[in-house]
């Protein structure tokens, strides 16, 4: 019986890192579900869903190879695996400004409590080291409905963080 | 009237390329009436083109009046349609019925001209904007042989312009 795992992997950004252990979960009959791989502050990071037959041991061992030659960081997590359900995006949130210590907690703090439920965040920090930004992009479901993500946004612009630049917009997905 | 049965995405059929429109009758009518009934059953389609359901035939229907507050023309049916003149660019989430579980973004005129016939024959021009031109490009590339994932721009790309608050 097949089973779902996630994989996930740090290690220095070099060269050939995705073909070398996606060629290896390969040539170990496994296949792929849903990926996100980035480039972080000079370290590769991969989140993959893989699907085997093989034991966490066994997936561990044949991945052993690749790990050592590149030195990274796996970790396994048997999970469920959900594909061809995706849940669709309602809102699209951009939030900019000088970084400073806080800025992530409070404003999803905010919108946790007005009903985000957050499918995507992205993060990045600008600038120079003297003067970084902070850039940070979210999509997600609006439970309860934009306008007390709207209202929330606002006031926390109007009590908290005045310099903060927040952008809202629904995402209409047309399908035809 | 049936609801037919739509192609899905890697059927390669998708990619032929659909033949103009000659003969305006009864057999066209039938087409274009199995075609809506078809778009209405999905859910919330605002077009279909023929080729969705393995007719290769230009042959067009689109509605965008579910969208309130919009310049739009309402329930179209455009044969042979043709784009004259492309006007600015916009990012927009696209989904398809020919392709389940999955919507991305792309970049397409905001501002075009058309020129179509109806179900008679008759030749009309149209100007459209935004949602509505939207969709005509996507059923437009349906007639071409192309999908919207032949068009994708990166979901983490920043290119919307948004409402600026304070
Ligand atoms: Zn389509």
């Amino acid at each position: 019986m097949s089973h779902w795992f996630m994989l996930t992997l740090v290690g220095k950004d070099q060269q050939g890192i995705v073909a070398q252990v996606t060629t290896a979960l390969y040539e170990g009959k496994c296949n792929l579900g849903e990926a996100s791989m980035l480039r972080l502050g000079g370290n590769f990071t991969m989140m993959l869903m893989v699907n085997c037959t093989l034991s966490i041991e066994a997936l561990e061992q044949l991945l052993q190879p690749v790990i050592t030659k590149l030195q990274l960081h796996l970790h396994l997590t048997p999970i469920e695996g959900q594909l061809h359900h995706h849940i669709e995006p309602e809102v699209r949130i951009s939030v900019h400004g000088a970084d400073r210590a806080g800025i992530v907690a409070q404003v999803t703090s905010v919108l946790a409590e007005a009903g985000l439920n957050i499918l995507d965040l992205e993060s990045d920090v600008g600038g120079s080291a003297k003067e970084p930004f902070y850039i940070m992009h979210i999509e997600g479901i609006a439970t309860l409905g934009i306008k007390v993500l709207e209202d929330a946004l606002q006031q926390l612009l109007t009590t908290q963080q005045p310099d903060l630049k927040v952008q809202l917009e629904p995402i209409e997905i047309l399908v035809m | 009237m049936a609801i037919l049965n739509i192609l899905t995405y890697p059927d390669v059929r998708l990619k032929n390329i659909a033949a103009p429109v000659t003969e305006f009758d009864d057999r066209l009518r039938i087409i274009i009436a199995d075609l809506e009934e078809t778009m209405r059953a999905g859910h919330g389609s605002v077009g279909i083109a023929a080729p969705q359901v393995g007719i290769f035939e230009q042959i067009v229907i689109i509605d965008v009046s579910a969208k309130p507050k919009i310049k739009q023309h309402g329930r179209l049916v455009l044969i042979n349609p043709e784009i004259t003149k492309w006007e600015g660019f916009k990012v927009g989430r696209e989904g398809c019925m020919s392709v389940p579980d999955y919507t991305g973004n792309v970049i397409r005129a905001h501002s075009i001209q058309l020129v179509a016939q109806d179900e008679y024959g008759e030749q009309h021009e149209y100007e459209m904007d935004d949602y509505e031109a939207r969709v005509v490009q996507h059923e437009v590339d349906h007639l071409d042989g192309m999908l919207f994932i032949d068009r994708l721009v990166s979901r983490r790309h920043d290119l919307f312009k948004r409402k600026v608050y304070k």
